[in-house]
C-alpha cells in the first residue's frame, strides 16, 4: 500500500490551491480527482467576482489554467473516485477507484453537488427535460418554455441566461420574495420572457417517452395545484455536500457540511477540509481557494509536529 | 483517442459496428462534457479491440441526438447491434462508467 504525507482529494479550487501549497512545500502527495479538474467552475459559464480577471474569465478557462498552474510540480495524479476514508490518526487508509492507499494527512475538497427536490419524476426525466445546469442544457430548449426552480442568487443568474434562448420561464419560488442579489432581482422581474410563480412548491414532474411536458406545482396558500406546460425544468435549491465516503466520525452541521477550525482542522487529527464541502457562510472561488492554502500551511505544520 | 463521429456516419461507425459502441454526446462550451473528456479518453485506450468510443458534437449534429431524445449532456449511450443497452447522463466517475460498460457490454 503506497503512503503518502499528504493526500488532497478534489480538484475545484479548494484542492488544486491545496496540492499547489503542499507540493511547493515538498512533502509527498498525491492529488486524487474523479474527473478533470476545475470542480463547479467548470459548469460557470464566467467567472466575473475572482480577483485578476477584471473582465472575468470563461470557467472552463480558468479550470484549465488551475491545472496548468499544476505542471511540473511532484505528486502522484489519481483519477478516478474515492469510495471509503477509514480515519485512523497518523495513518487514514482511502478507496480510491479500486485501490487503497495510506495518508498520514488528508484535506477533503470534494464540494458540494446540487441538491435535488425528490419528488416524483425527478429521476425519470433527468436528462429529458429536468436539469441542473443551465449552461450545459439550456441549449436543448431553445424557443420552448421551461421552468426554473429557486430563490437564491444561482436561480436568478441561470434564470437571465436561459432567458437569452428560451421562449419563456417560469420562476417557481415557494416564497413571495427572493433571497438573491438586488441586481439580479431587478433584472429578474422586469424581464418580459420570465413570469414569476411565487408561494408555490414544485410537486412532480410529469410527461411521456419523448420527455417532460410539465411540472406540477401547488400554491402554498391556497392549495390550488396547476401544470406549468414545460419541457425543461431547471434545478436550483442549494446545495448538499459531496461527503457520502466520509466516516461517520466527522463532525458535520445540520445539512452535513463539514465543521473545521480556523485551520480547516476537522474534529480528526490529521483530517483537514477546505472549499464548499465546509460548514461556512460564503461559497466562492475566492473563499475556496483561502481555503486550500490554509488547510495546505496546517497540514505541513501538523506533518511537522508528528515528525518531531 | 476517441474519434468523433457524425449524423451522416452514425449508422456505419455505431449502429453497424461489430463491437459494442459507447457514444459520448459532448460540445465545447459545456464545463461537465470537458470533466468527462479524460476519463473517456482513457477508457477509449483501456477497452480498445473490445469496445468502441467515441465522441458526438452535438452542435455539429443535431439530428442523432434529437433521435434519441437527448436534452442533456454530456450523455453516454452503450450500444449493441444498434440497440441501447444503457444511457447516463451527467459527470460520472471512471469506475461507474467501467462498471456499466462491463455489466451491461460483453
Amino acid at each position: 500500500m503506497k503512503v503518502y504525507d499528504a493526500v488532497v482529494i478534489g480538484g475545484g479550487p479548494a484542492g488544486v490551491t491545496a496540492a499547489l501549497y503542499l507540493a511547493r512545500a515538498g512533502v509527498s502527495l498525491a492529488w486524487i480527482e474523479k474527473l478533470a479538474p476545475g470542480g463547479q467552475v467548470l459548469s460557470t459559464e464566467v467567472i466575473d467576482n475572482y480577483p485578476g480577471f477584471p473582465k472575468g474569465i470563461k470557467g472552463y478557462e480558468l479550470a484549465d489554467l488551475f491545472e496548468a498552474h499544476l505542471d511540473g510540480y511532484e505528486m502522484d495524479r489519481y483519477h478516478d473516485e474515492v469510495f471509503e476514508v477509514q480515519a485512523e490518526p497518523g495513518e487514514h487508509r482511502i478507496k480510491v477507484g479500486e485501490e487503497w492507499i495510506t495518508a498520514r494527512s488528508l484535506a477533503v475538497c470534494t464540494g458540494a453537488r446540487w441538491r435535488k427536490l425528490g419528488i416524483e419524476g425527478e429521476e425519470r426525466f433527468a436528462g429529458k427535460g429536468v436539469s441542473y445546469c443551465a449552461l450545459c442544457d439550456g441549449n436543448f430548449f431553445r424557443g420552448q418554455d421551461v421552468a426554473c426552480i429557486g430563490g437564491g442568487n444561482t436561480a436568478l443568474e441561470e434564470s437571465l441566461y436561459l432567458a437569452k434562448m428560451v421562449n419563456k420561464i417560469y420562476l417557481v419560488h415557494r416564497r413571495d420574495c427572493f433571497r438573491g442579489d438586488r441586481v439580479y432581482q431587478d433584472k429578474v422581474m422586469s424581464h418580459p420572457k420570465i413570469e414569476l410563480v411565487l408561494h408555490a412548491v414544485p410537486q412532480s414532474f410529469i410527461g411521456g417517452d419523448e420527455g417532460l411536458t410539465g411540472l406540477v406545482v401547488q400554491d402554498v396558500r391556497t392549495g390550488k395545484v396547476k401544470t406549468l406546460p414545460v419541457a425543461g425544468a431547471f434545478i436550483f435549491i442549494g446545495q448538499d455536500p459531496e461527503a457520502r465516503f466520509l466516516p461517520s466520525i466527522l463532525n458535520r452541521d445540520a445539512s452535513g457540511f463539514l465543521l473545521t477550525d480556523m485551520s480547516m482542522q476537522t474534529n480528526i487529527p490529521g483530517i483537514f477540509a477546505a472549499g464548499d464541502i465546509c460548514s461556512k457562510a460564503c461559497r466562492q472561488v475566492a473563499t475556496a481557494v483561502g481555503d486550500g492554502a490554509t488547510a495546505a500551511h496546517s497540514i505541513r505544520l501538523y506533518l511537522e509536529k508528528l515528525n518531531a | 483517442m476517441a474519434n468523433q463521429v457524425a449524423d451522416s456516419s452514425f449508422e456505419a461507425d455505431v449502429l453497424q459496428n461489430d463491437l459494442p459502441v459507447l457514444v459520448d454526446f459532448w460540445a465545447p462550451w459545456c464545463g461537465p462534457c470537458r470533466a468527462i473528456g479524460p476519463v473517456v479518453e482513457e477508457l477509449a485506450q483501456e477497452y480498445e479491440g473490445k469496445l468502441s468510443i467515441v465522441k458526438m458534437n452535438v452542435d455539429e449534429n443535431p439530428s442523432t441526438p434529437g433521435k434519441y431524445g437527448i436534452r442533456a449532456i454530456p450523455t453516454l449511450i452503450l450500444f449493441k447491434g444498434g440497440e441501447v443497452l444503457e444511457q447516463v447522463t451527467g459527470a460520472v466517475s471512471k469506475t461507474s462508467l467501467k462498471q456499466m460498460i462491463d455489466d451491461k457490454a460483453f
